[in-house]
């Protein structure tokens, strides 16, 4: 819980798309713990699945999101996120 | 031979479209071109009238028809025209006196530096009135009724930089769609009734009809006929028209449109003969206008007004004569023919005083009181003049004294008062006739020192001797009844009702009474001196007051149409603007304002989209927290 919550603040604060990022993969570990402890707990294998899940989907998710943070860097020279607001009205 | 009748049409309108758009090199001669138009109209006219009387006396009556109009399911419009024994003498009559008025206007219109023009609309004058009474059906002769008021409205404001020839033009354009509305409806009514427009089918068709539809045809139709004629309720626009050139009022007044009205009532004869309530009404309407014109004219100091006071009035004669039925229709007929002579004679004559009276400014004096012992003057326009004077007041022997004896001897048969009031109203034409000579063309000069009253050149005293000789033996179209058993296949045959005097003796009657005006405008104006300027409202009688200010028709005009629908127009107006913009742009703003509040979330910063998700998903969370717990 209190490694989402720094999760979940750091992506609502931070301007750097590579730190909110990480943020994200923290508050994806985080669920991933949660998922294997209640594993766990209830004895049974659906948490470790469903944390197989995350992962897979959080590998392909890092691929794609680095290139489109790259691609970014590569046309404006920064990663603020707040940069990034042209479809803006 | 008759199939050429399209043709009586199709010059004066051809060379009034070359008039118009032939450039500046056509003025020297476009006025000439005009001229030849209407004589040729004039000449087939003639010749088609002699091949006329070739024929039998019961097969007088030459349909053609050029082409169909219009073809929709049922509604079928030929353009189609009829030559017969009505129109054969409408057509000499205006052609002939529109002949003579062309010649005349070359010599008045001179100086106009857009004489072409003006020709090019006494042209679309004579080929719109030519299509009114050739037409075989009533949307021709709808086309032909518009056609008058178009040229009408171009040619009372020729002299369109006056503002007042402007406004005149305008009022009689508008009070001429009123009366318009009225025909437009009659026409419908007889489609939707008979299934037909053409003139020939609804006269066969209208005996049969019931009496509510011939009523109604036959008021409608007298609507249309009061604004094309300018009877009373619709006479506002008459006087004002006197803005425009003289030859147009002569042409206006004595060949044309006012006549139109009349003509309409008699080719309708059919409806109006099944219907008792509409040929009273006419009847009505004809002695009211009778009265009110003659009153007018007595009032007035604008020679002009003065005539146009008195055409209204004989006009009424024609309307009265009119709705007396087939005993009358002959008589209307013969009178409008008598008088388009003598009063295109006089208003030429009176164009030809203004036109000797022309000032240093350019300007003709119309008003009577400035005139004075021009009869020595202007000896031709003089004697031309008193030939019409003599004709209208009906000095027996002249035209008028014919046609309008039969008209008052025939009122008096139906009705002692029509009679009556008809006999009054030829002696107020006599009395204020006798008024506009004795202050016109005797007594003491009254005109300024520049003014230098001279004869008018001959082309334009050319055209008045020959009116002047129609006025005076108009008459002859009346022996042994000729025009009557002339006209008896159009309007049917209708029996005189007996008078209870001999007729001769009726006749003195008149002619005492009309004396009686004579002498009574003599004493008035002849023996008294004459004020050079018009005295002031106040210093007058009640009886004159009135005249003057034409029985208070604009006023009570102003009162009862013009400023309600004013009001009605600011409110609608107001309302249009307040109302409903106010609601279409409301609702828009309204929908702007909303789209306005909401794209504001809409910043574009990737972080507050997630805070959203975030709050978004804790409230779901919380939300099924509280389902799961409760």
């Amino acid at each position: 819980m209190i490694l989402f919550t720094i999760g979940a603040v750091g992506v609502l604060v931070r301007r750097n798309a590579i730190i909110v990022f990480m943020c994200v993969e923290l508050m994806l570990n985080a669920t991933n713990l949660a998922f294997v402890s209640f594993s766990r707990q209830h004895g049974n294998l659906d948490g470790q699945l469903a944390a197989f899940f995350v992962m897979v989907v959080a590998a392909a998710e890092v691929v794609i999101g680095l290139s489109i943070i790259i691609s970014i860097y590569r046309a404006r020279r920064t990663t603020s996120v707040d940069d990034a607001s042209l479809l803006k009205s | 031979m008759f199939d050429l009748q399209w043709l009586l049409i199709a010059i004066p309108l051809a060379s009034g479209a070359l008039l118009l758009i032939w450039g500046k090199e056509s003025d020297r001669f476009g006025h000439l071109i005009g001229t030849a138009a209407s004589a040729a109209s004039f000449v087939l006219g003639v010749v088609l009238f002699v091949a006329l009387l070739g024929d039998a006396a019961d097969d007088r009556s030459h349909a053609t028809s050029l082409f169909t109009w219009i073809d929709a399911g049922t509604f079928h419009v030929e353009m189609s025209f009829v030559y017969d024994q009505l129109s054969a003498l409408f057509v000499l009559l205006i052609t002939g006196v529109g002949t003579l008025i062309h010649v005349y206007s070359i010599g008045y219109m001179e100086h106009d530096e857009r004489r072409r023009r003006f020709f090019a609309f006494l042209n679309l004058f004579i080929a719109a009135m030519l299509t009114l009474v050739l037409a075989g059906d009533y949307l021709v002769l709808f086309l032909g009724w518009e056609g008058v008021g178009l040229a009408s409205y171009l040619l009372i404001g020729f002299w369109q930089h006056k503002p007042s020839a402007a406004a005149a033009a305008k009022k009689a354009f508008v009070v001429n769609r009123v009366g318009d509305i009225g025909m437009a409806l009659a026409i419908m009514l007889m489609f939707a009734q008979f299934g037909t427009s053409a003139i020939a089918a609804v006269n066969a068709a209208a005996p049969g009809a019931t009496d509510a539809v011939t009523t109604s045809l036959g008021l409608l139709l007298l609507l249309g006929a009061c604004g094309k004629s300018a009877q009373v309720p619709l006479q506002s626009w008459l006087l004002d028209a006197m803005e425009g050139p003289t030859p147009v009022s002569a042409l206006i007044h004595a060949a044309t449109m006012v006549t139109a009205g009349v003509y309409l009532v008699v080719r309708s004869n059919a409806i109006f003969d099944a219907s008792e309530v509409a040929r009273t009404a006419v009847m009505i309407v004809g002695l009211v206008t009778l009265l009110a014109g003659a009153w007018i004219g007595c009032a007035k100091d604008d020679i002009k007004k003065a005539l146009a006071g008195s055409t209204m009035s004989q006009i009424g004669y024609m309307m009265l004569a009119a709705g007396l039925g087939p005993a009358g229709y002959a008589f209307a007929i013969f009178h409008l023919i008598t008088h388009g002579f003598f009063k295109a004679n006089m208003f030429l004559g009176a164009g030809s005083v203004m036109h000797g009276m022309t000032g240093p400014d350019g300007e003709g004096d119309v008003d009577m009181r400035h005139y004075g012992g021009l009869r020595t003057m202007m000896p031709v326009t003089f004697a031309t003049f008193a030939l019409g004077y003599l004709a209208i007041i009906g000095f027996p022997g002249f035209s008028g004294f014919w046609s309008k004896d039969k008209i008052i001897e025939t009122a008096f048969g139906e009705n002692l008062w029509v009679g009556l009031g008809a006999l009054l109203g030829a002696g107020v034409t006599a009395f204020y006739m006798t008024r506009l000579m004795m202050m016109t063309f005797f007594g003491e000069q009254r005109w300024k020192d520049d003014i230098h009253p001279h004869e008018s050149p001959r082309v334009m005293t050319w055209p008045l001797i020959a009116l002047g000789a129609l006025s005076l033996l108009g008459g002859v179209l009346l022996i042994g009844d000729w025009i009557v058993e002339w006209l008896e296949p159009v309007v049917g045959h209708g029996e005189h009702h007996e008078l209870t005097i001999p007729a001769i003796a009726l006749t003195v009657i008149i002619t005492l009474v009309a004396a009686s005006g004579v002498a009574l405008g003599y004493i008035t104006y002849g023996t008294r001196p004459i004020a050079a300027e018009t005295p002031a409202d106040s210093s007058v009688s009640v009886l004159a007051r009135v005249g003057r200010h034409e029985l208070y028709g604009n006023e009570i005009n102003d009162a009862v149409v013009v400023r309600p629908t004013r009001h009605l127009t600011r409110f609608l107006v107001w309302f249009d603007g307040k109302g409903i913009d106010g609601f279409v742009t409301g609702l828009a703003d309204r929908l702007g304002d909303t789209s306005q509040f909401l794209r504001k979330p809409q910043t574009g910063f990737v972080r507050s989209y997630a805070l959203t998700m975030f709050a978004g998903v804790a409230i779901v969370v919380l939300c099924l927290l509280a389902v799961t717990l409760a």
